[in-house]
């Protein structure tokens, strides 16, 4: 993995420093220079440990136990082979849901392109730049279930988006929530508000770091606005949109909070989260829920490859 | 320099609604004011088009300039709008009785704005008071926790080249790509095996031992400490412990304050895993307790909205204090 070399001169050096604590045989000389050193683990004890016991543990065990019709609480784990997996990809009910992700999907679109032009705008001057700045991006800062019940009451029948409706003349509308061909709607349009202002200033931060000579050699060329755009701005952060694109699918995939405060995933409005939550905590078949929550892992993994293989030149190195 | 505009018979692309292109101002992308707005769709086929194009959007741009300025100020405070009125809504409602809730519309501002009963009922029958507590000690002991481990670990990596560091490395990089919410189905069998389910420790415990970014935070800013000042006290006599302690810890500090800005923004909206490892009642954090106002007072939306605007308002003012800090503090960890 390229991707995870540190410094190639440091490596170097400890390779270097490692053929010579192997040559020389003095006593005590391990916990000083090359070969095994102590002193960083100890450092490292604590962190490595946590890390090992809360991320990579826990994926183990979860592969583990997708081979099994375990409860969760029986002490026997019955292996049972690969029976869950074909019960996820043949099970309708539990297939389906990932079609409620493509509400999602479609959802993060508009959260791209919107974010991408409200940076855009903001980067020009403008007057109260910072006021509308502020604005637009604090929504993401809110708690995921202040921001539901918001929403909740945003969208109830006689709520704030009815009443508005209505003052507008349009005194029927549908039950926003309620309809199982509208609720999934509204959730990704809640997952916009929240968090559209996150790639809005990740975005607005890419482009004023562009350096101002390019604007002004564009200029002294007679670049337009849009020029500007397409052929400064637009690569400058290439980079920024391809991560904040890949985060968005895998957000997507991932839903969980709207829609369980919302709606606790009522009226078809399930998704695979919930679902792999409810399989797992309220069913308790852990076995099941353990193979969903690996397919949705690969899945992840899968999509953070692609990116790696699109954008190669993310982040050679660690920072 | 740009040559005169020369007047074209007719616009040949009549949707490239031009970006007030403005020629004669070579300073700052600043100067550009009447930029913006919806890019026109590019005709980036042929340079012929290309140039026509520009020539077009500069002689037009004392005409679209004024359009363009006004679209966009018309689409940014329609975004703001879309921003705020959800929140005063509610903000309004929690200021309104039980009678006046029902009688008037969610638009209308309630007659009395220093009605603060509803508030009181949220804090004292709806346990945010108990919520703001937990959530209080759960934030400054993960908080110090993670800064201990990250600053620690960081160290370790930048300052040491040690057999197996790749590898260690490698695990903090491919342990960011795993999704917390997908492994909690195994994590919660070890949480629980540690006797900690239905304690403050679960959650403290997992915010701090799952946090990657905050350490890519402390590695980058680390790096940017020379070597020599460690080398120099090494040649004082410190050992490896006094170094990190005396010397890259103080002065980590602009790296700290960023991990405890974003990561305490992360823990106080935290509502996953509070709500899977301490169901109890008493260990409400302000998410849980917060989720709960749904149950009781299922059809008191004024007690409901008042529980909100609580839950928000220190955001808000946090927010309001550190706005610089937070921008860059989401910047740079989101980019890791």
């Amino acid at each position: 993995m390229a991707a995870v070399t540190g410094p190639a001169g440091a490596l170097d050096v400890a390779r270097a420093a490692r053929r010579k604590g192997r040559g020389r045989s003095g006593p005590g000389g391990g916990a000083t220079k090359g070969g095994w050193r102590v002193t960083p683990w100890l450092f490292l004890l604590v962190p490595v440990g946590m890390l090992l016991l809360f991320t990579y543990v826990p994926v183990a065990n979860m592969v583990w136990y997708s081979f099994t019709s375990w409860d969760g609480l029986d002490p026997v784990k019955e292996p049972v082979g690969w029976k869950n997996y074909v019960e996820i990809f043949t099970r309708p009910e539990i297939f389906r849901v990932f079609l409620v992700s493509l509400y999602y999907l479609v959802g993060a679109a508009v959260q791209l392109v919107l974010a991408l032009y409200f940076a855009t705008v903001l980067s020009f001057s403008t007057r109260f730049r910072n006021w509308f700045k502020g604005i637009i991006f604090f929504p993401y800062l809110i708690n995921g279930v202040a921001i539901g019940l918001v929403f909740l009451y945003f969208f109830r029948p006689g709520g704030t988006l009815d009443a508005f409706l209505a003052a507008f003349g349009f005194t029927e509308p549908p039950l926003w929530l309620g309809d199982p061909s509208l609720v999934n709607v509204s959730l990704a349009a809640t997952s916009v508000w929240r968090y559209m202002g996150l790639n809005f200033v990740l975005f607005l931060g890419a482009i004023q770091s562009i350096p101002n000579e390019l604007y002004e050699a564009a200029d002294l060329d007679g670049a337009n606005s849009w020029q500007k755009f397409r052929f400064i701005i637009a690569p400058g952060i290439r980079q920024i949109i391809g991560l904040s694109l890949i985060l968005a699918i895998s957000g997507a995939l991932s839903v969980f909070e709207m829609p369980f405060v919302m709606t606790g995933g009522a009226n078809g409005s399930e998704t695979f989260v919930i679902q792999t939550v409810n399989t797992a905590f309220k069913f308790s078949k852990v076995g099941l829920a353990s193979a969903m929550a690996v397919v949705l892992l690969l899945i992840v993994l899968l999509i953070s490859w692609i990116q790696r293989r699109i954008l190669p030149d993310e982040r050679g190195d660690l920072t | 320099m740009s040559s005169a505009p020369i007047r074209t018979s007719a616009p040949r692309d009549d949707d490239a609604r031009g970006p007030g292109a403005t020629t004669s101002h070579p300073s700052r992308p600043d100067a550009h004011g009447d930029v913006a707005d919806p890019p026109p769709p590019a005709p980036s086929g042929t340079d012929r088009v290309r140039r026509a194009t520009a020539r077009w959007a500069r002689d037009a741009s004392p005409v679209l300039g004024p359009v363009a300025k006004t679209l966009k100020y018309v689409s940014l405070v329609a975004a703001c709008l879309v921003a705020i009125v959800p929140l005063v809504t509610v903000f309004m409602a929690s200021f309104k009785t039980q009678a006046e809730f029902r009688e008037t519309g969610p638009l209308d501002p309630p007659t009395s704005w220093t009605n603060l009963d509803n508030f009181v009922t949220a804090f004292t029958r709806g346990g945010m008071l108990q919520g703001f507590v937990n959530t209080t000690i759960i934030l400054v002991v993960a908080l110090t926790g993670t800064i201990i481990i990250g600053t620690m670990a960081a160290y370790a990596v930048d300052r040491f080249t040690f057999r197996g560091q790749r590898l260690v490395v490698g695990a903090f990089l491919l342990a960011t790509l795993v999704p917390g919410v997908t492994t909690q189905v195994a994590t919660f069998q070890i949480v629980s095996g540690l006797g900690l389910f239905n304690t403050r420790w679960a959650a403290i415990v997992l915010f701090m031992g799952t946090d990657i970014i905050s350490i890519y935070i402390f590695l980058q800013f680390m790096k940017s400490i020379p070597k020599s000042l460690d080398e120099a006290a090494m040649l004082d006599g410190a050992n490896r412990m006094t170094i990190y302690a005396r010397i890259i810890f103080p002065l980590l500090k602009p790296a700290i304050a960023t991990v405890v800005i974003i990561k305490g923004i992360a823990i106080y909206n935290e509502f996953y895993l509070p709500w899977l490892y301490m169901p109890k009642r008493d260990l409400g954090v302000i998410s849980t307790s917060l989720f709960r106002f749904k149950g009781p007072f299922g059809a008191q939306w004024e007690v409901i909205s008042a529980g909100t605007v609580l839950v928000i308002v220190p955001t808000l003012v946090a927010f309001l204090l550190l706005q610089r800090y937070i921008y860059n503090g989401l910047t740079s960890g989101a980019t890791k």
